[in-house]
């Protein structure tokens, strides 16, 4: 499909690339995400192998949760950090990578860990907010913390400036735009009064006048033991507020730079894309850049051709008549039921899909107005399992179709 | 035998993007349509759910929107507030206004709290019997665990205090499988099923809320028997083809692709399926109330609404019948 150029200057994104190679030539780091259940693990990896074979350089792509089978394919393995997808696992596609493709599959536990360690102010604080027992409920709980821990981790991979190209698939989450809202909920949430107000020495509460009733109820609601249990707990980690604080700025300003860039997936049914029509319009609010949208599962055009539905239309209507003479023509000696029966298939099923193509058609014209590019892949006959399948839907995102 | 409709709590969940907000809401209106009432509940409030039956944005408050089918989306302050004074008694306290969003801190922070009350809701409206059945259009797997055994967190976090002595009756509720049940939405694609195969563990081995079905959306339909796609291959020959194409008045190469088409679609899903059939085989085996496994066909709309919610009330009613 040809990239709209046509888009007006007010909601033009301020990139001039026209096709996701062009983007991902230009860029760092490519954040990829969008509604659950669209394929946005698929699409990361494959516009990672992309890079890495016709681009060249050392292009990593880290992933949350892949399908177990497309991990196998990529040699993936749970909290074994970064690792070099094998040369020979491009032999199937019959493909000579440029550069080298390597991956990683986030163990997001053991970065939370990893997280408190470093900011903790020494390793006894470490080792005591580690062993408590409300650590493992509050972790996954009070910020999206799967959410964050995919940009925090980002974030310390470009540090390290071993890589050409950063492509991040984000992990689900109840709606696409919490994974964007995440470092900023870090830092509200250790700035809140609130975390302040229940951090207060337990023997001074009854003092403050303003917080009392709300001791009071607490206490009553929860019992005074597990409120005093996590006030406990959330002054000790409270020691960890600044070194999270500070992190939580620079991947806000990492995710706002100009190297960055975010890839949209969806497909074109209905709720995924209001889904991603609302994280879209989050973006530049943000300060963050769309650099393309890619839709993933789209019917072959095809299907939207009106001759063609014509003639379905009356492949149906006169399948008996056709079905006759076909069994005393072209299939001679064959039942003509059983012909007229599979025309008739033919015919409806042609305008049952067609009914689907002209809806997403449409809705992939008025997504199409939202980004410079807009690149989209059809529905593989398989799921996609190894690096050939990979490669074959990168292509398709890679440059618009003629 | 208990029929997925005679339970007083469902809780609709799956992988995102499976279509659970669209059957719990088909759940919901097929229930009213028999007379029952009726609450549809939304949990995370995307809006999703007015729009499958095209009604203006939900709110806490229950609203009627068709004969005796409400809607509600769930808020936590609000469902706090109104535990407080309902449940508690602590009605003057709970309306201190900085109070309320204090509580929305510490019910973000604190383990189980912010799931007790709004679990809690839901099962208070069963208690009270407000309605026949609540259907809840409840968070996607990954969380949904985290939302069911609150109760659990509960007790094992908190000794004493207010919100302790809730979950006893929340619990009798939700452990109940005549009462309540899961109800878990796939689509025969590979990720959905892995999911939905993982969180039949997950629910059996920390919630003790039971399998009340599974629900499988967007099944294709099979356009031919062995027979017929014989016959199809037959007539996709040159021959046959070009004298279609005549007699049509232009290629049947379209037509013909477009039915091979759906055939490799719907045959590339099959394995998942089957996938899916053994691994709830166990969950079926000896259970009462049974679990239930329903499918519903891939619908071909030009727009999705109330309208399609109906076609696919009609399509589970149809389900639960055979």
């Amino acid at each position: 499909m040809t990239p709209r150029k046509d888009v007006p200057a007010t909601t033009a994104p301020t990139t001039t690339e026209t096709t996701v190679e062009a983007l991902l030539a230009a860029k760092e780091i490519a954040v990829v995400c969008g509604p659950g259940g669209v394929g946005k693990t698929t699409v990361a990896a494959a516009a990672a192998a992309m890079a890495a074979c016709h681009q060249g350089g050392k292009v990593l792509v880290v992933t949350v949760d892949p399908a177990r089978r497309l991990a196998t394919a990529l040699g993936l393995r749970l909290g074994r950090g970064v690792e070099r997808v094998r040369p020979s696992a491009f032999a199937g596609a019959r493909v000579t990578p440029r550069g080298e493709l390597w991956a990683e599959m986030l163990d997001t536990k053991q970065s939370w860990d990893a997280l408190v360690t470093q900011h903790a102010p020494d390793a006894a604080t470490a080792k005591r907010i580690l062993g408590n027992p409300l650590y493992k409920d509050i972790s996954g709980r009070f910020v999206q913390s799967h959410d964050y821990i995919a940009v925090e981790r980002l974030y310390e991979l470009h540090a390290e400036a071993k890589y050409d190209l950063i492509v991040v698939d984000t992990p689900p989450t109840r709606n696409a735009v919490d994974f964007l809202l995440a470092p900023e909920r870090i830092i509200d949430f250790f700035s809140s009064r609130l975390l302040r107000l229940l951090t207060v020495p337990y023997r001074r509460r009854f003092v403050d006048v303003a917080s009392r009733p709300f001791y009071y109820v607490a206490d009553r609601v929860l019992g005074s033991q597990f409120v005093q249990d996590l006030a406990e707990f959330f002054i000790l980690f409270q020691t960890l507020s600044d070194g999270f604080v500070q992190r939580a700025q620079e991947v806000e300003r990492l995710l706002a730079d100009r190297r960055t860039t975010f890839i949209v997936v969806s497909t074109l049914e209905d709720m995924p894309v209001r889904e991603a029509e609302a994280f879209m319009d989050l973006l530049p609010a943000k300060g963050f850049h769309l650099g393309a949208i890619v839709l993933n599962r789209v019917l072959p055009t095809y299907l939207l051709d009106a001759g063609s539905s014509e003639r379905a239309g009356r492949l149906t209507a006169s399948a008996d008549e056709l079905a006759r003479s076909l069994c005393s023509g072209a299939v001679e000696g064959a039942d003509p039921a059983l012909v007229a029966r599979v025309l008739k298939e033919v015919g409806t099923n042609f305008n049952n899909i067609g009914v689907v193509a002209r809806r997403e058609a449409s809705q992939r014209s008025e997504l199409s107005r939202l980004a410079a590019v807009v690149a989209r892949a059809p529905e593989l006959e398989d799921d996609v399992h190894d690096l050939t399948g990979v490669l074959e839907l990168g292509r398709h995102i890679w440059s618009p179709e003629a | 035998m208990v029929d997925l409709l005679d339970r007083k709590l469902l809780f609709g969940t799956g992988k995102g993007g499976v279509g659970k907000t669209t059957i719990s809401a088909a759940l919901g209106l097929l229930a009213s349509s028999r007379g029952k009432r009726a609450l549809l509940c939304e949990m995370d409030a995307k809006g999703d759910l007015a729009s499958c039956l095209e009604t203006p944005a939900t709110t806490f408050e229950e609203r009627e929107v068709l004969p005796n089918l409400w809607v509600m989306s769930m808020d936590a302050e609000a469902s706090l507030r109104q535990y407080l004074s309902l449940q508690l008694k602590l009605g003057r306290a709970a309306h201190i206004g900085p109070l309320a969003r204090m509580f929305d801190f510490v019910a973000s922070a604190a383990p189980g709290v912010r799931e007790i009350v709004t679990v809690g809701k839901l099962c208070w409206e069963v208690r009270e019997r407000h309605y026949d059945i609540v259907v809840v259009d409840a968070v996607a797997s990954g969380h949904i665990v985290g939302q069911l055994s609150a109760p659990e967190t509960i007790n094992r976090l908190i000794q004493v205090g207010l919100v302790r002595q809730q979950t006893d009756w929340m619990l009798e509720i939700l452990s109940d499988a005549r009462t309540s049940g899961a109800l878990v939405v796939s689509t025969p694609e590979e990720m959905p099923v892995t999911e939905t195969i993982e969180l039949l563990k997950r629910l059996e081995a920390e919630t003790s809320v039971g399998l009340a079905g599974v629900v499988v959306n967007r099944v294709l339909p099979e356009l031919f028997g062995l027979r017929e796609e014989q016959m199809f291959e037959a007539i996709s020959e040159p021959g046959p083809r070009r004298y279609l194409g005549e007699a049509l008045g232009g290629p049947a190469e379209p037509l013909l692709d477009a039915a091979r088409l759906m055939v490799k679609m719907r045959r590339s899903r099959t394995a998942h399926l089957e996938r899916l059939r053994a691994a709830l085989s166990p969950h079926r085996g000896g259970l009462e109330p049974q679990p239930e496994l329903l499918y519903v066909p891939y619908l071909f709309l030009r727009s999705y609404g109330l309208r399609s919610t109906r076609q696919i009330a009609e399509a589970l009613a149809a389900e639960l019948e055979s």
